[in-house]
């Protein structure tokens, strides 16, 4: 497994866009740091722009490698190699290379400005969303044969789990006001990764007050230990379940 | 070596292999031949396993294909079009072919041929397409397979390179290997074909040994007997 991987990291490495991200991140970051006096206000607008173009550049860096490496990966499928091999051998080559580029860009800063429980929190959901977002662009990548066609589903995703979702639960929220939504919303955050990766770190931050009622009620369940572990679970699962069914897709696959 | 059982495989809407029947020995080279669209490629993509056929079996050497990719160890395959990661050196993906096969028993004729060790720091991008050609035989041929499926082989090929390939068909068919050849090019490969498969709309219409083609069609050259059958086939439809 290892070797192929290393093939596919190799490839992605010269291309160079990998380290010009990480080179955007690592400046962003660092200049957010250098600007605020306070660096838990600083993470909280790194918080912003991390939970915006980590999903999107794993999401269509993922999809556009996928297709620039088609005839490659049915040169590999000719080998004596079995598909789950070449399919997972692509997908860690993503990890590895995109989770690279993020602890360089944002963990070095982090680490070294703010090194304490939001910083970690911080740093940890920020891998778990990159796991999630190249797992779902694989997903997509290995049903659409078109690359148009997958390249608008990756940005459908994002704006879907960026924007869109949180319009629904809002108007969700406000048309059910009158009735009890605490166990529901609760439910309901859980079903979109990048709204629990905010949530966790917002109430580490104790922002939360901020938040009022519904805060006070995330505070209690996600605040404790039981919480943390819950989250880190559906993020968990939120990786590994795309990355089932695009296996299973993919065993399946005509190339 | 590979024997093809009733497949069938339809894209969407068209069905591009309508029940194939046939038996692939050592010692054979055929040349696999019919109009664009009637099924040449996709016949090879289901001997290699990268299409996944609706209905029927095929077997290598007496495993099935659909199982284990294994049995993918005995195929040297070179494809019509090699496109390779852009980034990648020439070197680089022998290299990783060759830990990926690990196997000992190499062929490196055709690499020394095509003078690869020259091309080894080139990024696969960079390369024309008949370079690319080159490529992609030296790796069919590297790890010595009972069988091999040339896939057009000498389309893009300047007419040294397709000497040099040609003469390695012809010693790797003493050697009792199994060479399945498709090509529009018919006169390219004449020399070195002992039988014809003759594909049409997704079928199969004769496999034939070269002298029993000879005979029934009263023609010696191997282009002007297919002519002849292809005009015989329009005459029947029409």
């Amino acid at each position: 497994m290892m070797k192929l991987t290393r093939y596919v990291l190799y490839d992605i490495l010269r291309n160079k866009i990998v380290l010009l991200y990480a080179a955007f991140l690592f400046l962003i970051t660092a200049g957010l740091f250098q600007l605020e006096e306070n660096s838990s206000k600083a993470i909280l607008s790194l918080l912003t722009i991390v939970l915006t173009v980590l999903p999107l550049v794993s999401l269509i860096f993922t999809t556009i490698h996928y297709y620039n490496s088609y005839e490659f990966i049915e040169l590999m499928l000719a080998q004596p190699l079995s598909r789950t091999r070449v399919l997972l051998s692509e997908y860690f080559g993503l990890v590895l290379s995109l989770l690279g580029a993020f602890w360089l860009g944002v963990g070095l800063p982090v680490l070294f400005y703010s090194p304490d429980a939001i910083g970690i929190s911080l740093l940890i959901t920020g891998s778990l969303l990159t796991l999630v977002f190249i797992s779902m662009a694989l997903f997509t990548s290995v049903h659409a044969r078109d690359k148009a066609k997958g390249i608008g589903l990756a940005l459908l995703l994002w704006f879907y789990f960026s924007l869109i979702y949180d319009g629904i639960l809002l108007m969700l929220l406000f048309a059910l006001s009158d009735y009890p939504m605490e166990k529901l919303t609760l439910l309901l955050s859980a079903l979109n990764p990048i709204d629990l990766a905010r949530i966790v770190i917002m109430l580490k931050m104790d922002v939360s007050a901020l938040m009022g009622y519904t805060g006070a009620i995330y505070k209690n369940f996600f605040g404790n230990a039981y919480g943390t572990i819950f989250t880190l679970g559906v993020l968990i699962l939120w990786a590994a379940f795309p990355l089932g069914l695009a296996k299973r897709k993919f065993l399946k696959k005509d190339m | 070596m590979i024997v093809i059982e009733n497949l069938y495989k339809r894209f969407g809407k068209l069905e591009v292999l309508k029940g194939i029947n046939m038996q692939f020995n050592a010692g054979e080279v055929v040349s696999l031949i019919g109009p664009n669209g009637s099924g040449k490629t996709t016949l090879i993509k289901a001997i290699l396993g990268l299409i996944k056929p609706d209905k029927g079996v095929i077997t290598v050497n007496g495993a099935t294909v659909n199982g284990s990719p294994a049995y993918r160890a005995s195929i040297g395959y070179m494809p019509q079009i090699g496109r390779y990661p852009d980034n990648m050196k020439v070197g680089q993906l022998l290299t990783m072919i060759r830990e990926i096969r690990n196997t000992s028993n190499q062929d490196t004729q055709l690499e020394e041929e095509f003078n690869m060790d020259l091309l080894c720091e080139k990024p696969l991008g960079t390369l024309s397409g008949g370079t690319k050609q080159k490529v992609n035989a030296a790796l069919a041929f590297l790890f010595n397979p009972p069988v091999l499926i040339l896939d057009e082989p000498t389309a893009g090929l300047d007419p040294l390179a397709t000497e040099i390939l040609k003469a390695k068909i012809a010693q790797e068919k003493k050697k009792n290997k199994l060479i399945i050849v498709t090509s529009h090019v018919l006169s390219d490969l004449q020399e070195l074909t002992t039988h014809v498969a003759y594909m049409q709309e997704g079928r199969l219409i004769f496999k034939k040994d070269l002298p029993t083609l000879q005979r029934e069609t009263g023609e010696e050259k191997l282009g002007l007997a297919i002519a002849q059958i292809m005009r015989q086939q329009k005459n029947t439809q029409g």
